[in-house]
């Protein structure tokens, strides 16, 4: 018979976040009525109504999520079972829900799905379930309820335009570091900046400056040798990263979106190429865009993957020597399900490595990292739970240890953030890299 | 008793023919307004190339990866919304009515294809009400309007059946049967039946999304 939403309160999540639970002390009834009904009348219509009245509440979809798989099938995890437990409750009750609801759902949404997209591939009716736990995450921003970590990424992104708090000087700081780093190997490199006209904006996002600043090195290693024509500009703009897309915070992310593109129209450059990062990728090319109603963004947009390809595939790049030892490869969503990329990134890991070995499920079909949509930002207080929430992705890539991968190549921040916890909570013993690392190792340099 | 069939099987069949065809109607077209409203989004990529790509691969049994991962499944629910769609139209005894009443008559069915592909019908409702209570993770998103909305689609099979093969009761199993197919008619537009009508546009727009945006497979 009829299953109450949550069975009872033991399954509330006990994790303390200060940026919650001062948001929650701050509402009324009253207001959480009114912030939702405006949000359902003001910005959401026919998507909405139809995938919550063509749901047939059959749970083909529940198996397309990691949390689910990863929770020995409880179906509080499935896709369907998520949304039951927030959009259902909230149109039923007609936002007439208390504030302890509010804390729940803010749970759901920024800690237990990850806009993935996977489940809109094994959901009949293609009903976006990341679309829906979306309006969850709008509504809880609107009542200032948002976990304390991914409001602060937010914040830094409204104070500096970067994920990081990075300041102007420290940013072009790090460029010029890591450029005279660079020089001692290859003596003629460069990092250009504010080079108006110049082919390629090179974009990243702030964690590279902050600690993963050999990722700034590798790139203009790999530019500066397939002499390519590229800039990174001086200004605020040069962060393509996106935390406000997922913390609901529209408004923002236009902002940030407006800024990348203005910066890339300002430079005169004829494409923005952006390192290895997923969101990013999305947030540029296939959702802030539409934010600023770019039915596809004004310049193209090109991801790191495809790059490479590119460079490999005219010779812009060559191999000295294929990596040896056996890798496999992390599909991230963003780009397999955001964008086609996996056949590519396949040639490049085949033009570059000895050996690839498969992990199952592939391509669009693999598994999230569990990291993405915002879900590492959320912060410490979260990471056991988003390391349980993937134990099967440590049995995906036990699989693929098990028939001989040592290395995981992971094209995306977040995967590579997600997969190295993953790593090392489960004991896989496998080495992670990007793309740019294995192609920075093996291919051919000047002397 | 003869006033009650007249009556249920007259002005009732057009009633419920209207309300049928009419909601139909009324729902896209409200939907569509809606959607040109509030997500003029759907009207921009909206893909018939690739909406169709989707659908096709969807509505083929084991076109999808989903369908083959779940072999019983797909099985179980291809004959029974085939059989669903298939058995009302082609059944002799409904022809019947057509013929008397406008004079167009069709292909039929024999009579013992008719029994068998009821009885696969009613089968394929067991499994799926056996399944919801079953099954967690579905047992979980079921609410009596579910057993409801079984229990309507379920019903005109049984009382068909029963009333075909005269058991007892048979002459009021006949005017239910009138009924419950009528409610089942009127039912399609105006709860999750209603998965009928927007399959092709969920569908489609996913389809569009993945295809011509993100240059990816969606099944
Ligand atoms: C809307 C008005 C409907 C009318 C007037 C009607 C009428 C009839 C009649 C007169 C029979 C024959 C009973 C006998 O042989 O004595 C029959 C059988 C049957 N009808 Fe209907 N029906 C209607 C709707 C439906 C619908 C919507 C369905 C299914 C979706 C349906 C499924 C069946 C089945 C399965 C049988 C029995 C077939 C067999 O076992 O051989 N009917 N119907
Ligand atoms: C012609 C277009 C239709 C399509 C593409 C379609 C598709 C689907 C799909 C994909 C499911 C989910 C899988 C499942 O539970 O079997 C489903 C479930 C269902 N459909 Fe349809 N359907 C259509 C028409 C109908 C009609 C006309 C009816 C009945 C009037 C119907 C009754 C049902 C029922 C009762 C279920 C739920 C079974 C359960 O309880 O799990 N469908 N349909
Ligand atoms: S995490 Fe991915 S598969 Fe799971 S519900 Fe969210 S979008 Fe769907
Ligand atoms: S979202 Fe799709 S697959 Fe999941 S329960 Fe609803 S209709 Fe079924
Ligand atoms: S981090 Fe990687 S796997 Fe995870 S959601 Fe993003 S792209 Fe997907």
């Amino acid at each position: 018979m009829a299953e109450p939403a949550i069975k009872n309160s033991e399954q509330i999540d006990k994790i303390v976040d200060e940026g919650i639970d001062t948001g929650i002390a701050r509402l009324t009834p009253e207001k959480i009525e009114q912030v939702i009904n405006k949000v359902l009348k003001t910005e959401t219509g026919a998507r909405l109504k139809t995938y919550v009245e063509t749901c047939v509440h059959c749970g083909l979809c529940s198996e397309a999520c990691h949390y689910y798989l990863s929770h020995d099938n409880d179906p509080k995890f499935s896709p369907a079972g998520k949304v039951k437990q927030t959009i259902w409750e909230i149109l039923k009750k007609k936002g007439k829900v208390d504030p302890e609801f509010i804390r729940r759902i803010s749970r759901i949404a920024s800690t237990e799905c990850n806009l993935c997209r996977r489940c809109a591939m094994y959901c009949p009716f293609g009903i976006d379930v990341a679309y829906l736990i979306t309006i969850v995450r709008r509504i809880c921003h609107m009542l200032g309820v948002t976990p304390l970590y991914q409001q602060d990424t937010a914040h830094s992104h409204s104070a500096n335009l970067n994920q990081m708090w990075v300041k102007e000087d420290e940013y072009i700081d790090t460029l010029q570091w890591q450029e005279e780093e660079a020089q001692d190997e290859i003596p003629y490199l460069r990092i250009p900046v504010e080079k108006e006209g110049a082919e390629i904006f090179y974009s990243v996002i702030a964690p590279e400056l902050k600690f993963r600043a050999q990722l700034i090195y590798q790139a203009a290693v790999i530019l500066n040798v397939a002499g390519v024509d590229f800039t990174m500009p001086a200004t605020p703009g040069w962060d393509n990263s996106d935390l406000c897309m997922f913390t609901g915070d529209n408004e923002m992310m236009g902002r940030l979106k407006k800024a990348h593109f203005e910066t890339a129209m300002r430079l005169k450059v004829k494409r923005i190429v952006m390192g290895e990062c997923g969101h990013a990728f999305r947030s540029v090319y296939d959702v802030g865009n539409r934010w600023l109603a770019w039915k596809m963004p004004p310049i193209p947009v090109i991801h790191a993957v495809e790059f490479y390809y590119e460079l490999i595939k005219e010779g812009k790049i060559k191999i000295a020597k294929k990596y040896e030892g056996a890798v496999t490869f992390q599909d991230p969503c963003n780009i397999s399900r955001g964008r086609g990329l996996h056949e590519m990134a396949r040639y490049v890991v085949n033009a570059t490595c000895e050996e690839f070995i498969e992990m199952h499920p592939n391509r669009e079909h693999n598994y999230c990292c569990c990291a993405g949509g915002g879900v590492i930002n959320a912060g410490p207080p979260y990471k056991m739970k988003r390391i349980k929430g993937n134990r099967i992705k440590a049995e995906q890539l036990f699989a693929a240890k098990a028939r001989g991968a040592k290395v995981v190549i992971a094209p995306c921040h977040n995967c590579h953030g997600g997969i190295e916890d993953i790593i090392h909570h489960y004991g896989l013993d496998m080495e992670l890299y990007f793309l740019g690392d294995i192609i920075y190792k093996i291919m051919e340099k000047p002397v | 008793m003869h006033d009650i069939y007249n009556f249920v099987s007259g002005p009732l069949v057009w009633v419920s023919f209207i309300i049928f065809f009419g909601g139909i109607l009324y729902r896209l077209i409200s939907m569509a307004v809606l959607a040109k409203k509030k997500d003029v989004i759907v009207y921009e990529y909206m893909s018939l190339q690739y909406g169709l790509r989707s659908i096709l691969h969807w509505i083929i049994p084991f076109g999808t990866v989903k369908w083959q991962k779940n072999p019983i499944f797909t099985i179980v629910t291809f004959t029974f919304h085939i059989c669903l769609i298939f058995i009302p139209i082609f059944l002799f005894a409904h022809i019947i009515l057509w013929k008397e009443s406008w004079d167009i008559s069709w292909w039929y069915i024999s009579d013992i294809a008719a029994d068998v592909l009821t009885i696969v019908v009613i089968a394929s409702c067991i499994f799926f009400l056996v399944r919801r209570i079953v099954l967690p993770d579905v047992k979980y998103l079921t609410s009596i309007s579910d057993y409801v909305i079984l229990g309507i689609v379920a019903a005109p099979f049984i009382t068909g059946f029963w009333t075909y093969h005269q058991w007892p009761g048979f002459r009021i199993m006949g005017i239910i049967h009138i009924l419950s197919g009528e409610i089942m008619l009127a039912a399609i537009p105006f709860t999750r039946l209603s998965h009928m009508i927007f399959f092709p546009f969920t569908r489609g727009y996913m389809g569009s999304e993945f295809g011509a945006v993100r240059h990816a497979k969606d099944w």
